[in-house]
């Protein structure tokens, strides 16, 4: 054993590697991507790794890989969980034969995610055990229980951390190779086990209660599972609080080094939920404060466990408003409420003096980025006209800020395409565009362009194609011809995949080519049924920048076109109020050039 | 335990700043935690990473009022964490204000000056350097947080010495670099 300073994400993937991990897949999320990376990073060669094309694919990989008694993990953010979850609910009757995990990362706040669901709620609807990490170190150890457990019951299990674990970083305690876990795998044997029927679904209905039963109590007895017993009572009442994930770190940090501290329920395992520990802590407690983020899992077992047993335990939290509804619970929120139960002395800091007002700073597209230029033109060419503009899931969802405001909607990934199709269908005189980027597109627009081709839509698809996955971290996808394995494979190509689908009208630019993009998009907005435009040009963050252009002051009129027009964070005022470059931003992709009336944009040097 | 908030905006080197800083502290033997803004968060936005060192550390995140030391890349973004420090703590300042990339659009700019005389009027312990000027003597805007590292360092708050930072430097930064890393981490202190 040996100390290093790891990311949880990737204290996760070690973990997984020190239990004997054969196979990883899954399709990146914020704030779940580093764990594959990670794992294909410390890959010795004998673990396969693949970014999947989106959840459901890595969700049914993993499966695979575990019939034949591999030990597998698929990792997803949460919303990723819904697109994988048709698989996921059928596995839970199948069940493994080696082990698999389920990674799927929560976001409380949210912080970069379109929802707050919760991976916990979920494990109590598909029936699947779920271990919910506090710490990195925590983290470290429970993916390995989890392949454990998963092993023993031949069922996959959730491996559910939020952001605050999988992005913190810690010292921790981490195992040397030789102390690696091995395994048999065995391979597939064919067996009708692995065909899913009616008749199974029923028998192994009633297998899953019972397991889920059995490990209610086998948990209460798994070490992460903690009961501390307390000494605090207020007004002849004595106190409890029930914790999970961060919040639980939180909570013992605010109660330590205080005289009296209430009694405290670590709860690691929301589903199956460890019921006789917690019986035992409603028994020893009159009342008790749940914190948690997202639902009241916890909350919600308690309430039900006191009436179960018939106890007269005061049970407060999210549904009786002394616990926030929504958002993360932070250090300092813990922090207050936990002192206000406990009747502790908060010691709120002293207010500071008025501050001058804060600068914002909202996220924005980068300098050169090439959806920038492909939504200028397509807002150019559509100037006149009755449009929507239908947005996706990306970097390109930040086309929304002003003064671009291309994005009309945006609801999940791929859903762009069809929501394209159906305000026509309400609205036919409206030209409908869809944006999507390149991954997106193989993740789930497909199928959407399938079904506007079949339909007979009136619509116009948008590729955003800059050949990476920008917003999460620059993964490889289909269509870049680089696998996780370090392969240099054939593209999947875009154009043809829509050819194949059935799309004649298919146009591929350079959205850096403003003139000629401008001209295309107005003309193909005019055909009619489902055409598609593809904007190519790599993402500016991947590419060597160019030389920063520069603006004749000479012959500059101080329209303020270029930056009113295009929001690029190249373009800033000087000490004078007038536009100008900014030569350490700027990479030179020569849009700005294009908008100036004045044509005073130019080459450094002013050529 | 030292508490540490180092703050900035993205593309200014805090989150290297703030693994150096591990590192030099678990070579002491400290037990390290931290975190930090990452993701859409990120994009031409605030960095913030929030350090711990100590034995017996909880969370990565502590409430308002703790900070030991508030490493500042950039004066709003130093006021805009000053909550964190504790009384009396540390503010090491870089004075050089960056403008949000918006500010063009919405007129978002402020004043980097009415922020610097904010933080001399308050009492802490205020360190402030013009980060950006020593960076071009040092000849590379690259070595902005070795300067603020070095200042950091140099004001004892943290629990190892400049040499301390210069080893777990030299085994970061590639080799060509590291002579230039080290002057840069011991400018503020000759400066
Ligand atoms: S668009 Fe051209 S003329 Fe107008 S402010 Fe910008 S650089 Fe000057
Ligand atoms: S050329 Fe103009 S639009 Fe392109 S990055 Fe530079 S300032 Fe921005």
């Amino acid at each position: 054993m040996h100390k290093e300073f790891l990311m949880g994400n990737a204290a996760i993937a070690l973990g997984a590697i020190a239990a004997g991990l054969d196979t990883v897949s899954g399709y990146p999320g914020t704030p779940s991507s580093e764990v594959l990376e990670t794992v294909a990073k410390h890959n010795d060669g004998h673990i396969y790794a693949e970014w999947s094309v989106n959840e459901k694919a890595g969700m049914e990989l993993a499966a695979g890989a575990a019939y034949c008694g591999a030990y597998s993990m698929v990792t997803m953010k949460q919303v990723g969980l819904n697109v994988a979850s048709d698989p996921l609910m059928s596995l839970a009757y199948i069940g493994v034969k080696g082990a698999m995990v389920v990674m799927v990362a929560d976001d409380p706040g949210p912080i970069s995610s379109q929802t707050e669901q919760d991976t916990r709620t979920f494990a109590a609807f598909s029936k699947l055990p779920c271990f919910d990490p506090s710490t990195v170190q925590e983290a470290y150890w429970m993916i390995g229980e989890a392949f454990e457990y998963s092993a023993k019951y031949g069922t996959p299990v959730l491996f559910r951390p939020t952001t605050r674990v999988c992005h913190a970083y810690a010292s921790i305690d981490v195992l040397d190779r030789d102390e690696y876990k091995t395994h048999e795998n065995g391979g597939f044997v064919k067996d009708k086990r692995w065909v899913i029927f009616p008749q199974l679904s029923y028998n192994s209905h009633i297998a899953i209660e019972k397991r889920n039963r059995e490990l209610g109590s086998v948990f209460s007895g798994y070490k992460r599972n903690v009961l501390t017993h307390g000494t605090l009572s207020r007004n002849g009442k004595r106190l409890g609080i029930a914790a999970g994930g961060i919040s639980y770190a939180y909570v013992s940090e605010c109660i330590e080094s205080r005289g009296h501290v209430p009694a405290l329920l670590k709860v690691s395992t929301p589903f199956p939920f460890p019921e006789k520990l917690a019986v035992d802590f409603l028994s020893s407690v009159d009342e008790v404060l749940c914190l948690e983020e997202l639902d009241p899992v916890i909350e919600r077992e308690l309430v039900f466990l006191c009436g179960k047993y018939h106890l007269d335990t005061v049970i407060r939290g999210k549904y009786t408003d002394d616990a926030v509804l929504a958002g993360e619970n932070s250090a300092d929120y813990t922090k207050e409420t936990v002192c206000r139960f406990c009747g502790y002395d908060v010691a709120l800091p002293a207010a500071l003096p008025q501050s001058p007002e804060l600068p914002k700073r909202p996220p924005v597209l980068c300098a050169g980025c090439p959806h920038r230029a492909s939504f200028y033109a397509v807002k150019r060419a559509m100037k006149v006209e009755k449009a929507v503009f239908c947005g996706d899931i990306g970097c390109y969802t930040l086309g929304n800020a002003m003064p671009l405001d291309m994005v009309d909607t945006c609801l999940c990934m791929g859903a762009g395409v069809n929501i394209a199709q159906g305000i026509g269908r309400i609205e036919p005189d409206t030209k409908c565009f869809a944006f999507v980027g390149d991954s997106t597109f193989f993740a789930s627009a497909v199928t959407g362009v399938i079904n506007g081709v079949y339909n007979q839509a009136d619509m116009v698809l948008v590729v955003l194609d800059n050949s990476t996955t920008a917003m999460t971290g620059h993964q490889p996808h289909p269509g870049t011809g680089r696998t996780m394995m370090g392969e240099v494979v054939e593209k999947v190509d875009i154009e043809s995949v829509l050819r194949g689908a059935g799309v004649t009208v298919v146009e591929t630019v350079d959205p850096f080519d403003l003139a000629h993009a401008i001209e295309v998009v107005r003309q193909t907005a005019e055909k009619k049924g489902v055409k598609a435009i593809i904007f190519r040009s790599p993402c500016a963050v991947l590419i060597k920048p160019s030389k920063p252009l520069a603006i004749d002051k000479s012959r500059c009129t101080e329209c303020k076109n270029c930056i009113r027009q295009l929001g690029c964070p190249g373009l800033v005022l000087d000490d004078e109020g007038r536009a100008m470059i900014e030569p350490a931003l700027c990479t030179g992709c020569g849009l700005c050039a294009q908008v100036c009336p004045a044509h005073c944009i130019g080459g450094a040097g002013n050529d | 335990m030292t508490d540490l908030i180092i703050t900035g905006v993205g593309g200014q080197g805090i989150v290297l700043t703030s693994k150096l800083i591990a590192a030099a502290a678990m070579e002491k033997g400290y037990d390290v935690m931290s975190a930090e803004t990452i993701g859409m968060a990120q994009k031409g936005g605030s960095v913030v990473s929030c350090l711990r060192i100590g034995n017996a550390i909880k969370a990565p995140m502590f409430p308002k009022g703790s900070a030991d030391i508030l490493i500042g890349f950039e004066p709003a973004e130093t006021v805009r964490m000053l909550p964190y420090l504790k009384k009396g703590g540390t503010v090491i300042l870089n004075t050089h204000p960056i403008m949000p990339v918006t500010a063009a659009l919405t007129g978002g700019s402020y004043s980097g000056s009415d922020m610097v005389h904010y933080l001399e009027s308050l009492d802490i312990r205020l360190v402030s350097l013009d980060a950006d000027k020593l960076c071009r003597e040092a000849g590379s805007p690259k070595v902005l947080n070795m300067i603020m590292l070095g200042a950091a360092v140099n004001s004892g708050v943290l629990p190892f010495t400049l040499d301390d930072a210069e080893a777990v430097m030299r085994k970061t930064v590639k080799p060509q670099f590291a002579e230039m890393n080290a002057k840069a981490l011991r400018c503020a202190v000759t400066a």
